[in-house]
């Protein structure tokens, strides 16, 4: 069909697609992580197993992430701090959501890059104005792209990815979220 | 029990087209309408609203606009006029007050009753429309309740709404309309947007849906688009039909002060939640705009127009504002009434026969329903682009209704 290879295998997620139009069970997805405080505010995160077209599914490895705070939070930045988390999973959402939506297009990359800056106002968390909120006020990402299209196929490939991309949904709608004791 | 060969339901401009094309035929047929003809167009329609297409498209078979305006666009009761006009010409065999309540398969063909009579037929036509009921989000049940919420259906003028703020939801063609002639009368309005499809009324001197009809975008069959679930729920474009032949996108709202903010994704605690998302939903239809204007001038230039056209022209990017609201009181008195623009959906309550999906859209090919003898008429790309529009009903009508004589013979000789 293309003959551009920016390495997704579109065929198999259009597959896919048709596939769970008709088995929306199948589709349903929990993603899990699992916390264990260290000391300080440093804690270590574990994956790796989720669910997924109805049954238990694992990923290859598990993976291992720190989360600390940096120095001037006068902690001992044994890993990046939360929020920066997030701005992880944005950048790397919207960069597979343009390789993917390109190679759907038949457009040859070359390189694309990300960069993500998220402003935000630690008067809230610290509690210092209750009119600031605790999250980001403002998120904004660069994409510089070198790839075989004009800026306006740039341009749409990039707005494409946000369209279809699960991490600028669940950052720019709000999520129902519960927190419990067990 | 009546008979007939075919039973047509709905008597707007494609039931009466269906008729148009059985009576060519000689087949025996009556149109069935739960009101009077064109009752959509007298009872769920607000006073402002005209038709988005310009006067010379409003062409029926055998039937088109002969007045003195071609360029304008027709008001409601044009528009009625228009379709009663139509039905009288074409002669269409009208049952006025019959409200079909079962539509169920018999052996041979169909039962359908009606309010005032029941049927026997072999074929049925549903011309019933897609526009039935308003679809209206299930967050409308947290709003609280001091605040009025009006559909389009019961929308008819400002000065029927309070005073006060009011919340458009939805910037498609009566997002877009609402929002501007509420805030003209004084009432602050919010314009709630998610995704839409932004057109410039007029283009290179010619009216956009010009510019569709003659460069064939319309004319994309069913079998060609490349994915019709989403061709078949694309939003109607932000255009109105004025005598000023204005822009009506977000760019015309935000000088009138219209304030923009993202898609309606909750209500928490009494406080309507936006999505952070408009730029790249303005983005998506900024460039899908320039992609259809791309279009028009290639066809222009391939097909020797050029000359004759005014110059291309690209229109500004629409501008949101540097940071959008993403939460309102619903509770504070600001918002008085919330406008939802969000949409129509068809209601086949009354269709016994399994053929509608699990998201209440009747399944058909082309408007060949899977049920002998079942077919559909004026559902949005039916069997091509312009399949909604007023002149997109005639090849649809013709096709169809072909199909339908060809299975009746086949019937009539086996």
């Amino acid at each position: 069909m293309t003959t551009v290879a920016n390495g997704v295998n579109v065929q198999a997620l259009l597959d896919a697609r048709e596939v769970l139009k008709g088995a929306p069970e199948a589709a349903q997805f929990t993603w899990r992580a699992a916390a264990k405080w260290n000391h300080g505010v440093h804690s270590t995160i574990k994956v790796q197993s989720f669910f997924g077209l109805g049954q238990e599914q694992s990923h290859k490895e598990e993976s291992v992430f720190e989360a600390d705070h940096p120095e001037v939070f006068a902690a001992e930045d044994n890993g990046i701090t939360p929020i920066e988390y997030l701005i992880v999973g944005l950048a790397s959402c919207l960069t597979a959501g343009v390789a993917s939506v390109a190679q759907n297009r038949g457009i040859q990359l070359r390189s694309v890059e990300a960069t993500v800056e998220g402003q935000h106002d630690i008067r809230g968390i610290l509690g210092a104005d209750s009119d600031v909120r605790n999250g980001y006020n403002d998120i904004k990402v660069t994409f510089n792209v070198d790839a075989d299209a004009s800026r306006q196929e740039i341009e749409a490939l990039v707005a494409q990815s946000q369209k279809r991309s699960a991490v600028f949904d669940a950052l720019t709608n709000p999520t129902n979220v519960t927190v419990e004791v067990a | 029990m009546e008979r007939a060969a075919a039973i047509v339901i709905g008597a707007g401009h494609a039931g009466l087209a269906a008729s148009h094309f059985l009576s060519a035929r000689a087949l025996d047929h009556v149109v069935l309408e739960r009101g009077e003809v064109a009752n959509s167009w007298r009872r769920e329609r607000w006073d402002s609203l005209r038709l988005l297409t310009p006067n010379w498209q409003s062409r029926l078979p055998g039937h088109h606009y002969e007045g003195p305006d071609p360029d304008g666009y027709m008001t409601v009761p044009e528009v009625t006029e228009f379709i009663q006009r139509f039905a009288k010409v074409s002669s269409a065999p009208v049952l006025t007050g019959a409200n079909v309540t079962r539509v169920r398969r018999t052996g041979d063909g169909y039962h359908v009753a009606t309010s005032l009579a029941e049927f026997r037929c072999r074929a049925v036509v549903i011309a019933s429309g897609a526009c039935n009921l308003p679809a209206v989000p299930q967050l409308s049940d947290a709003v609280p309740s001091s605040v009025e919420q009006l559909t389009t259906f019961d929308y008819r003028e400002p000065a029927r709404l309070p005073s006060g703020g009011v919340l458009v939801v939805g910037a498609s063609a009566t997002g877009v309309q609402l929002a501007a002639e509420l805030q003209r009368s004084g009432r602050p309005v919010t314009l709630s947007v998610g995704e839409h499809v932004r057109l410039p009324r007029t283009y290179r001197g010619r009216d956009v849906l010009w510019w569709m009809d003659a460069s064939g975008v319309w004319d994309q069959r069913h079998d060609e688009v490349d994915d019709l679930t989403r061709a078949r729920r694309l939003p109607s474009p932000q255009l109105v039909g004025t005598p000023e032949r204005a822009t009506l996108d977000l760019n015309a709202l935000t000088p009138m002060g219209v304030n923009l903010v993202g898609r309606w994704a909750a209500v928490r605690d009494g406080q309507a939640l936006f999505s952070g998302g408009l730029r790249n939903a303005v983005s998506l239809a900024d460039l899908k705009m320039d992609r259809l204007l791309d279009t028009f001038d290639a066809w222009a230039m391939a097909d020797g127009r050029w000359s004759e056209l005014g110059p291309p022209e690209r229109f500004a990017s629409t501008r949101v504002p540097e940071s959008t609201r993403l939460q309102l009181d619903l509770r504070s008195g600001e918002i008085r009434t919330v406008v939802w623009a969000t949409g129509f959906r068809p209601d086949y309550s009354w269709l016994d026969v399994p053929v509608v999906d699990a998201k209440g859209h009747l399944q058909h090919d082309g408007g060949v329903v899977e049920s002998p003898g079942l077919y559909a008429l004026g559902l949005p790309v039916l069997r091509r682009r312009k399949s909604t529009f007023i002149c997109g009903i005639e090849d649809d009508a013709r096709a169809v209704i072909d199909h339908l004589a060809g299975y009746l013979a086949k019937r009539q000789s086996s």
